[in-house]
């Protein structure tokens, strides 16, 4: 027997048996009532997710093939998925709108379990970088497209999301605009940077400690010491204000996320300069080509793999601290997260937290994959 | 032509490259022997001016390489290193095409350089155009780093220890292909080593170096017959110089006329090579045999010996 | 320029202590930035108590991520464990994937407000470097060596013991070091669901308006982090020696 499947479906098993599968809330804050799988499918659909899940654990315990198991993991995921959707239907009178039917614990568990198998598996199956994309991609468009036929739209995240749509859309956007400008920002300084590191060894020490010392400033901390100076500009200087710089909302929360993105890619983007054969630079010079032509076309393409981890760290670490930057009027998806802990309201926590993490692992993955044919491509030496 | 007058480099103290001074006839091989640290690679660099000279000249066909820039210079002049430095992120094909990219040649006629290139190193274009270096094997790659360097048909070729990283026979054939591609296209070459064999292999002539400085510059032979320094006859090697100044001559050169029995040897081989037979089958002569069968006289053992004293 | 910079450290700490046990007698200092006749200092607690409880539950985290990381990371390194060698990279990969505040978020709910999530928070993110610094510490223990342990007749659990980890400890406490920085900075946002620590400092400097609170929370959290990474390194260096590795 695998013995991972055996902690899993142990683990499976306890949790449908003692935990509840959903809660029914009267209304949004109170505590619920739990309920079990049983009570809230008719005889056939609890069957049927029991039947799936037994499939499931019997791929987890006894399935050597590691295909098998990916889709005996993905079958039980869609079967709790459809579940959960069911109950919220099963529970909400028709028409009602203050009712909540919350995912419980044996839900949260059991996704948790058969996530686990199946990255179990397809750690097995060792897939290629465009399969893992073109998977998550596949992931993504059904989950997608459930959400959009209204599949969920019973259950207490969707019902915060209801009410809260075209805020969650602005936050959404406004989330993945820090993320990404200071990114980019942070590149264009970055890069420079690290060439500048790699020629000047005797600058990289001071540079490299400089951004050291700013990364242990803490998140809430930079953005706060950067409203009073952003703020004194715009104060001073009109044409700072009119292009958005305030000492309060977004302008803090790029420049520190900024600065925080530095670090990583200057140290990445030396480290990868340094890695590319001397040899090759050498012949590069040798054969005429200018200084420019040999870091655009030789040292920068060679160091791109490890420029890229640099930039795939980055990317990853903004998409969570901009969840922060809501504490300073920053907006981004943590508003929703900080105003759903402020109010102990969990659905609109998980309103704001699981497209974070969704979009932190999204990006992880892809960069990743990116990073992996890169690597193999152009930097096997020769 | 290259004229080198009185090269010189200094970092700080310490003087790598002292007054050196020395010329290049058009498409010969100069060799740069010399201990490790002696000041040949600095030397070769100063040539397309990858290391600027502290003082001295260099003269291209008596053009002296600083009235352009540097980077327009190296175009002019192949350049190859030991490990040979192939841009692993590109194909055998862009790596050659290299420099004609840079001078702006046309296309097609890149096309028809590295398919050329390609077939007189034996490599078949239609199997390594694509591929990427480290798909190919150590002798290839070496092969590809020569007709990139070769690739904007340059003058002159530099060669800093091209063959160090491998193995005897490869090495070997590599040297042969050098000589016949030498041949071919009537390239100036000045190639650095550290190997004695290797020097009087490929030389027409040969600089030797010690400390900097340019102990003797000399057809090889000279070298063994008239060392300018105990430190040249050193490294020359005391024991061998007599097997080394055999192994300078032909055997199409020192044939004496007249008919033997014994061995057929080629009018290519070496004296060394033809004593090394004599001696290995018991014979006191050799007939000079050319490849369609022509007898071009006969070596006798008493004969090679005479060649092998100064 | 060691010399220089151990000055430069024992004045960064010595300042750290002082501003801690005597925080009013810096008033002046940060009495610019508080407008409005606001508090120069942090008036709602003790700063140095605050320091301390962030440090512990740092502390606690760290050896918890340590605990764990180091367990698993001799598990799958051993011929038994190898199979799970994917899946926990995986994994720990994944830990540091998700960004801490989106955790802590989400273990409110389960554990309550307080110190609890700022723990789980912490430890998962802490995982990936001490980690992959046991991997890489246990797997690049030469070959030679551990052929002469086994040699000399020590059991598995004696070579693992007396050879394996002294040899990668060096790469496990960079990990733990590694680990700890980050940490004491991300603690700073346990204080948005009531833990105890210098983010209620800096979180009432924003709610105020009052940058001098939000600089103390920031600069002692930073100097914390700053000589704590610098002590570590410290130790690692002693024990280093003591190892007698290079
Ligand atoms: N940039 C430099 N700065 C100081 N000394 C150097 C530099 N480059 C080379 N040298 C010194 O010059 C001497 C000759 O170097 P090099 O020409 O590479 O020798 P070779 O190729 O004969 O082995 C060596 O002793 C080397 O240490
Ligand atoms: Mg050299």
């Amino acid at each position: 027997m695998d013995p991972l499947g055996v902690v899993l479906v142990a683990a499976g098993a306890a949790a449908l048996l003692f935990l509840p599968f959903v809660v029914f809330k009267s209304n949004r804050i109170v505590p619920g009532n739990p309920c079990t799988l049983a009570q809230v499918l008719p005889a056939w659909g609890a069957f049927g997710c029991a039947a799936a899940l037994a499939l499931a654990g019997g791929g987890a315990l006894w399935a050597t093939n590691a295909r098998v198991r990916l889709l005996l993991a993905l079958l039980g995921v869609v079967a709790v998925g459809a579940a959960a959707a069911a109950a919220g239907d099963a529970l909400t009178p028709p028409g009602d709108r203050i009712v909540r039917i919350a995912p419980g614990g044996a839900f949260w568990v059991l996704i948790v379990c058969l996530g686990l198998l199946a990255t179990d598996a397809t750690t097995r199956m060792r897939p290629k970088p465009a399969v893992r994309v073109l998977f998550l991609a596949l992931s993504l468009a059904v989950v997608g497209l459930a959400l959009a036929r209204g599949t969920f739209d019973h259950l207490s995240v969707m019902r915060e999301y209801a009410v809260n749509a075209t805020r969650f859309a602005h936050e959404a956007r406004r989330h993945l605009e820090l993320a990404f400008g200071s990114l980019a920002a942070a590149v264009v300084i970055a890069l420079p940077l690290g060439v500048l590191c790699h020629r000047k060894p005797r600058l990289k020490p001071g540079i490299l400690g400089t951004l050291n010392v700013i990364q242990t400033i803490p998140a809430i901390a930079l953005f706060g010491i950067l409203m009073a100076p952003l703020g004194a500009l715009a104060a001073a200087v009109p044409l700072a204000e009119r292009l958005g710089i305030r000492g309060i909302g977004a302008a803090p929360a790029v420049v520190a996320l900024f600065l925080y993105s530095l670090l990583p890619i200057v140290a990445n983007t030396a480290a990868g300069l340094k890695r590319v054969s001397r040899a090759a630079v050498e012949a590069a010079h040798g054969m005429g080509m200018t200084d420019l032509q040999v870091l655009a076309g030789v040292e920068l393409p060679l160091a791109l793999p490890v420029i890229l981890t640099g930039i795939r760290v980055v990317l990853v670490q903004n998409i969570g601290m901009v969840t922060v930057a809501a504490l300073i009027g920053g907006g981004g998806l943590g508003a929703f997260v900080f105003q759903g802990i402020g109010q102990t309201a969990i659905d609109l926590v998980l309103l704001g937290a699981i497209p974070i993490v969704t979009l932190a692992f999204a990006a992880a993955l892809v960069l990743d994959a990116l990073v992996e044919v890169l690597d193999v491509r152009e930097t096997r030496q020769p | 032509m290259i004229t080198v007058e009185k090269l010189t480099k200094r970092y700080g103290e310490t003087t790598v490259v002292d007054e050196v001074s020395f010329t290049v006839e058009r498409g010969s091989i100069t060799v740069i022997v010399g201990t490790s640290g002696s000041g040949k690679s600095t030397l070769l660099r100063m040539i397309n001016r990858l290391i600027e000279p502290s003082s001295g000249r260099v003269l291209l066909d008596g053009r002296d390489t600083r009235s352009e820039p540097a980077h327009l210079l190296r175009r002019r002049i192949g350049y190859v290193i030991q490990g040979h430095g192939l841009f692993p992120h590109r194909t055998v094909a862009e790596n050659i095409a290299t420099v004609p990219r840079l001078l702006g040649w046309q296309e097609a006629r890149i096309e028809a350089r590295v398919r050329e290139l390609l077939t007189v190193f034996s490599l078949d274009p239609a199997v390594y155009a694509q591929a990427l270096p480290h798909q190919l094997s150590g002798g290839q790659q070496q092969r590809v780093g020569v007709a990139r360097a070769l690739a904007a048909e340059p003058v002159v070729l530099l060669m800093d220890e091209p063959f160090g990283a491998l193995d005897p026979i490869i090495r070997a054939k590599a040297q042969d292909d050098l000589l016949d591609i030498q041949g071919r296209f009537g390239t100036t070459v000045v190639l650095v080593t550290h190997d004695m064999d290797e020097a009087f292999r490929l030389g027409d002539r040969v600089a030797v170096m010690s400390g900097g400085k340019l102990l003797q510059y000399d057809r090889p032979a000279e070298l063994l017959v008239h060392p300018a320094d105990p430190f040249v006859s050193r490294m020359t090697g005391l024991a061998e110089r007599a097997m080394r100044l055999l192994s300078l001559i032909t055997a199409g050169e020192a044939a004496l006329p007249g008919a033997a029995e014994g061995p057929a040897v080629a009018p290519t081989a070496t004296l060394r090579e033809v004593l090394s037979e004599l001696v290995w089958s018991g014979a006191d002569a050799a007939r000079v045999v050319d490849a369609d069968g022509t007898v071009r006289g006969r070596l006798t053992v008493a004969a090679i010996l005479a060649r092998g004293a100064p | 320029m060691p010399r220089a910079a151990t000055v430069l450290r024992l004045g960064a700490l010595a300042l750290l202590i002082a501003f801690l046990a005597k925080p009013q007698s810096f008033a002046p200092l940060f009495a610019p930035l508080a407008q409005y006749g606001a508090p120069p200092i942090y008036d709602q607690g003790n700063l140095l108590s605050l320091a301390l409880a962030q440090l512990g539950t740092v502390c606690l985290a760290a050896a918890a991520s340590t605990l764990v990381a180091v367990g698993l990371g001799v598990l799958v390194t051993r011929p038994s464990g190898a199979q799970f060698l994917p899946l926990s990279r995986t994994l720990v990969n994944i830990g540091q994937t998700f960004p801490p505040v989106a955790v802590l978020a989400v273990a409110v709910p389960l554990v309550g407000f307080g110190e609890k999530p700022t723990l789980i928070a912490l430890f998962a993110y802490g995982l990936l470097p001490i980690f992959e610094n046991t991997l890489v510490g246990l797997k690049t223990v030469p070959g030679a060596v551990l052929e002469a342990a086994s040699g000399m007749g020590m059991s598995a659990r004696q070579r693992l013991l007396a050879v394996e980890l002294p040899l990668a400890m060096p790469l496990i406490l960079e990990g733990v070091r590694l680990s700890l920085v980050i940490n004491v900075g991300t603690a700073t946002i346990g204080s948005t669901v009531a833990a105890k620590g210098l983010g209620e400092v800096i979180i009432a400097g924003l709610l105020s308006s009052n940058t001098a609170f939000i600089l103390q929370g920031g600069l002692v959290t930073g100097l914390m982090a700053i000589l704590l990474y610098d002590g570590m390194a410290a130790l690692e260096r002693r024990l280093l020696r003591s190892v007698a590795l290079d």
